[in-house]
Order: C-alpha cells, then sequence, then structure tokens
C-alpha cells in the first residue's frame, strides 16, 4: 500500500508534468526528434513517394565530390572571419567613442540600434539598390568626397566582403550598446591608478578596458562565429551565390541541395557537417559564460 | 537621458584645457556626420526613393532632393501589392507563435523552477542541449517533420502552426523565465497554498503579475527574433497568399517596378521602428541588462 505521502508526491509530480507536457510535446517534435533525424538522414537517401533508403555514406562521397563543397566552406570562413575583424572592431571603437562623450549620448545610441529594427530582407534588398556601380548612393557618396568607387556585389573579388559590410552595418547595434554596458560597470579607480603609473591613452585601453570587458567580448565573438557561419539572407537576397560562385555559403548550398535539386540526403549531410562545426562553437560558449556566473 | 557621469579612459581635468575640448568637440563632430552618413542618409534615401518616379530613379546621377513628389506612389503601392493582406499574414504568424511561444513556456518555467518534479533537472538540461544546436542549421530534418508530423501524422506546409510550433520549442525563453521565478520567495507560494490555492491559481494569481518586466523582455526577444527570421517561413509557407511580407517582397523583387518595391520597404519597416522610437528606452535597457546577467 502506498503511504499518503508517497501518494501525495506522485500527485504533485503529475500536476507539475501537466504544467510540462506541452513544452515536451514541441520540444520532442521540433527540437529532440529533428536532431536525431538529421543524423538518420545523413545516411539516406529520401523519397516522398517510395520511402527512404539506407545508402551508407553515399550522401557524402556526392557533397564531397561537388567543386561548390570546399567553394561554400572557404567563402563562410571567410565571412566569418572578415565579420569577426569588423563586428568587432567597429562596434567596440563606436562604444568607447560615445563612452567618452558627454553629449548627444542617446542619439548615437538610437542612431546605431535603428538598423537592428529593419527586416533583414529589406536591409539586403536596399543594399543590393545602393551597391549599383551606377547611380548607386555608395559609389555616389565616395565619389563625392573623392574617394575610389567599387563594382561591389558584381565583381567577385568583392562581393563578400561587400556581403560583410552590410551584415556589420545591419547587426553592429546589438554588440555596440552591450559593449557600451560593460564599459559603464568598469571602475574608474582603475583609469587613476593606471593614470599614476604613467600609462598614456593606448596602454589605459590595452592594461584595463580590454581585460576588464575581455568576457563580454569573447562571449559576443562567438555568438558572432555562430550566428556568421550560418549566413543565408544576404548571399541569397543580394548575388544568389555569384559572381562567380564567390558568395556561395554553407546554409545556401544546403538550401539548394534541398529545394532546388530535391536532394534531402545530401542536404542533410552538410547540415550534419555544420552542427558539428557550431556545436563546438556552443559549447564553447556555454563554458564561458557558466564560467563566469558564480 | 541623464546618467551620472562616470569616470572613463579620459581625465576629467583634461577636457577643461584648451587642446583637450578642441580634440573632443573635433572627434564629437566627425562622429556625428559619420553616424549621420551612415545610419540616417540610408533610410532618407528609402524613403525618398518612394516618392520618386521610375524615371527619376534611373538617372545616373542620382537626385538628393526628389524633382517632383510622388506621395500617392505610396497608396498606390499599398492598394497594388495588397499590402495589407501580407500584413495581416504577419500579424497572424508572429502575433500567434508569441502567444503559443508564452502560453507554453511560462506553465512550464513554473513547473521546473517551482514545482520542481522528478527529472526536472535533466528536462531543463535536454532543453539547454538544443541551445547548442541553432535551429537554422536544422532546417532540412525540421522541415521534414513539418510536412509529416510524427504520430499525428499531419502536414502543416502553408499552415501557421508550422511558423508557431517550432518557435514554442525555445529553450533560451524557458531558462530566462525559470530563473526570474526561482528569485519568488517560497513564502509567498505556501501561503496561497494554505488558503487553498492549487497550482495553476497560484501561478496566474501571484506568479505571474510579478514576472511582467521579465514577460517584457522575453516578449520583446521572440517578436523581433520571429520578425527577422526570412528562410523557415519561405520554406514552409511556398503558397503566395499565406506569406508575411518579408518573404513576399523577396519574391517580387524583381518583377516589379523600382519604386514600388522601394515603397513596399519602407512601408513593411514602418511599424517596428516606430514602435522602437516610442518604446526605444525600455528596449535598450532590457536587451543589455538580459544580456550581462547572461
Amino acid at each position: 500500500m502506498a503511504s499518503p505521502e508517497t501518494r501525495r508526491r506522485l500527485g504533485e509530480n503529475v500536476t507539475a508534468y501537466g504544467f510540462l507536457c506541452a513544452a515536451l510535446v514541441v520540444f520532442s517534435l521540433f527540437a529532440w526528434y529533428p536532431a536525431i533525424r538529421n543524423i538518420i538522414l545523413s545516411f539516406q537517401e529520401v523519397n516522398f513517394v517510395r520511402g527512404s533508403s539506407w545508402v551508407g555514406f553515399d550522401n557524402f562521397s556526392y557533397i564531397f565530390d561537388d567543386p561548390l563543397f570546399a567553394t561554400a566552406w572557404r567563402n563562410s570562413a571567410i565571412f566569418t572571419l572578415y565579420a569577426l575583424v569588423l563586428g568587432f572592431g567597429v562596434p567596440f571603437v563606436t562604444a568607447l567613442l560615445i563612452n567618452e562623450f558627454r553629449h548627444a549620448r542617446a542619439y548615437f545610441r538610437v542612431l546605431v540600434y535603428l538598423p537592428v529594427m529593419l527586416p533583414p530582407v529589406v536591409v539586403a534588398l536596399m543594399w543590393r539598390w545602393f551597391y549599383q556601380p551606377d547611380g548607386g548612393l555608395i559609389n555616389e557618396i565616395l565619389g563625392t568626397v573623392g574617394l575610389p568607387t567599387s563594382d561591389w556585389t558584381n565583381s567577385s573579388s568583392t562581393a563578400l566582403i561587400s556581403l560583410v559590410i552590410v551584415s556589420t552595418w545591419a547587426n553592429m547595434g546589438t554588440a555596440t550598446l552591450i559593449y557600451l554596458a560593460a564599459l559603464q560597470t568598469i571602475p574608474g579607480e582603475l583609469y587613476e591608478a593606471a593614470e599614476l603609473e604613467g600609462a598614456g591613452i593606448w596602454r589605459r585601453i590595452w592594461h584595463v578596458t580590454i581585460p576588464q570587458t575581455r568576457f563580454v567580448i569573447l562571449m559576443l565573438l562567438l555568438l558572432q562565429v555562430v550566428a556568421t557561419m550560418q549566413v543565408f539572407t544576404e548571399p541569397f537576397v543580394m548575388t544568389g551565390g555569384g559572381p562567380q560562385d564567390s558568395t556561395v555559403t554553407v546554409m545556401l548550398l544546403i538550401y539548394r541541395y534541398a529545394f532546388v535539386y530535391n536532394n534531402f540526403g545530401a542536404a542533410s549531410a552538410m547540415s550534419l557537417l555544420l552542427l558539428l562545426v557550431l556545436a563546438v562553437f556552443s559549447a564553447a560558449y556555454l563554458r564561458v559564460t557558466r564560467s563566469q556566473q558564480t | 537621458m541623464r546618467e551620472a557621469q562616470l569616470r572613463t579612459l579620459v581625465r576629467p581635468a583634461v577636457l577643461k584645457t584648451t587642446r583637450g575640448r578642441l580634440v573632443y568637440w573635433s572627434l564629437f563632430a566627425i562622429a556625428i556626420i559619420l553616424f549621420t552618413v551612415a545610419f540616417i542618409i540610408p533610410l532618407y534615401w528609402m524613403v525618398t526613393g518612394g516618392l520618386k518616379s521610375s524615371p527619376e530613379l534611373a538617372r545616373n546621377p542620382p537626385t538628393y532632393i526628389p524633382e517632383e513628389f510622388h506621395p500617392s506612389n505610396y497608396s498606390d503601392t499599398w492598394n497594388r501589392l495588397e499590402l495589407a493582406r501580407y500584413f495581416g499574414n504577419t500579424v497572424v504568424l508572429i502575433g500567434g507563435a508569441w502567444l503559443l511561444g508564452l502560453a507554453i513556456q511560462l506553465p512550464a518555467a513554473y513547473a521546473l523552477s517551482k514545482l520542481r518534479p522528478r527529472f526536472g533537472k535533466i528536462v531543463l538540461g535536454m532543453m539547454l542541449v538544443t541551445l547548442m544546436v541553432p535551429a537554422t542549421a536544422l532546417l532540412i530534418p525540421t522541415y521534414l517533420t513539418v510536412t509529416d508530423v510524427p504520430v499525428l501524422g499531419l502536414n502543416l506546409i502553408n499552415n501557421p502552426a508550422a511558423v508557431w510550433l517550432p518557435a514554442a520549442a525555445n529553450a533560451f525563453n524557458i531558462y530566462v523565465l525559470k530563473n526570474f521565478f526561482d528569485q519568488i520567495p517560497d513564502e509567498l507560494l505556501d501561503a496561497a497554498r494554505i488558503d487553498g490555492a492549487g497550482a495553476f491559481t497560484t501561478m496566474w494569481r501571484i506568479i505571474l503579475p510579478l514576472s511582467r518586466p521579465i514577460i517584457a523582455v522575453v516578449s520583446i526577444l521572440s517578436i523581433s527574433a520571429l520578425w527577422r527570421d526570412f528562410l523557415w517561413p519561405m520554406v514552409v509557407l511556398p503558397d503566395p497568399a499565406k506569406q508575411p511580407i518579408t518573404v513576399y517582397l523577396q519574391r517580387i523583387a524583381d518583377t516589379t517596378s523600382l519604386n514600388m518595391l522601394i515603397a513596399g520597404m519602407v512601408l513593411a519597416s514602418i511599424p517596428l521602428v516606430v514602435v522602437f522610437l516610442i518604446f526605444q528606452r525600455h528596449i535598450l535597457a532590457g536587451l543589455t541588462a538580459g544580456s550581462l546577467k547572461g
């Protein structure tokens, strides 16, 4: 016979799982099951009519044989690298500057965050128009102040960096505001102490500002790698992967395999490789944030 | 926005010297100009582009101020592109996902935080693991799951639920809500229980009213993520009549006259930008608070 105590515990558990059940259903169907299914699909030929069949490593040999495989990984890696340099440098310097100013801080803050509020599709379409070599806004501004113009997205040598500029412009607001908040937590005594030691402005940045914001910098860099490795909207809308495949990214290739060539097995194999790469960075991110929570 | 002045990188005394003032104001002027060029001019270019006639838009060099204003272009675009319908679709998709998400995530977080069922820690851990696997990278298996939902055997393609359900499986929201609920003292709940309140009444009457600020933060984050998502709605809503405005604009970009497309882009951007400008303080405060506390 169950004691009243056990029965009460059982009742409490039933109630708790009642509250959890909807969450468990959506997680099972749309998070846990797809994660496992992605591995299975990688070794299958997906056929909607005849059902799926096991094909071993055929999907992997198919994608390794695709000349675009290396191109896509290289482009995504270069994109990520550029985005790290621009996406770290620009917001950090911007935050440093805003933090020194005594006027119009709200204006700077609202402006830098404004593009984050625009849908990425609108941003991509807008910049596609700005980048036009003849009569486009960007070349027009550069020409006016006497700087050299460029072919931007119309040349395979500059297309990728053009997309990085767009993505930095659109997303730097978040990073800038987070850096700004981090800068405001640095105790002023540290700067005063550095001054007494005779440290100039650059050494103060190097020895006080950067070590004090190290955790936030690392956190945002890792998040950014995870975000830019999955870049899709900009190349899809602005260049379609061109010119000469110079902007084909991993996610764009996955999309093509699945929704253009109807080869879901190859798309899953490619996704599996991407997931492995992303999981490494996500794990690092979680470790960094955990270590900080004391 | 008046803030308490903190001691920053530059010594306050330096700003009192003539040379210090000169450097400060010249840097300030440069920053104002750069920010305005980078963030205001693109938006100005879009809004005025939507006011120009087609021949004027095609001109090289472009006109900085429209020679002829055609405000009717905006109303024509609204009617001819049937933007009301696509805005309606967007509201249904985002509003439904937001409400369903809260309806699933709030009880789940409450159960994990306060009802503490057996294996609750394991359930939370399994949910958090999904954060390491970004949804975009699981595009293919999630898509195949939506085309044929296991157990239920439903095909959700072209159904708003294809956007609502996967969005509800959001571990980050559950984690943030649970952390907040953890800080609500148990004594409050015990008092309610002694008064004979059940688990649901306790959540509804005590926990939720105390959690308004965190629910607002989670809502802002969810809605802006949904607003920015493009790949998923494009893939699961192939029927043009069901698409949100962003997918629609991308689809018609190459077949619509430029001035109409630009007017459509401006109209699509207005709602969130206006909301942001009204609530910018709360949004920016919520953003940085949420990110620094982790």
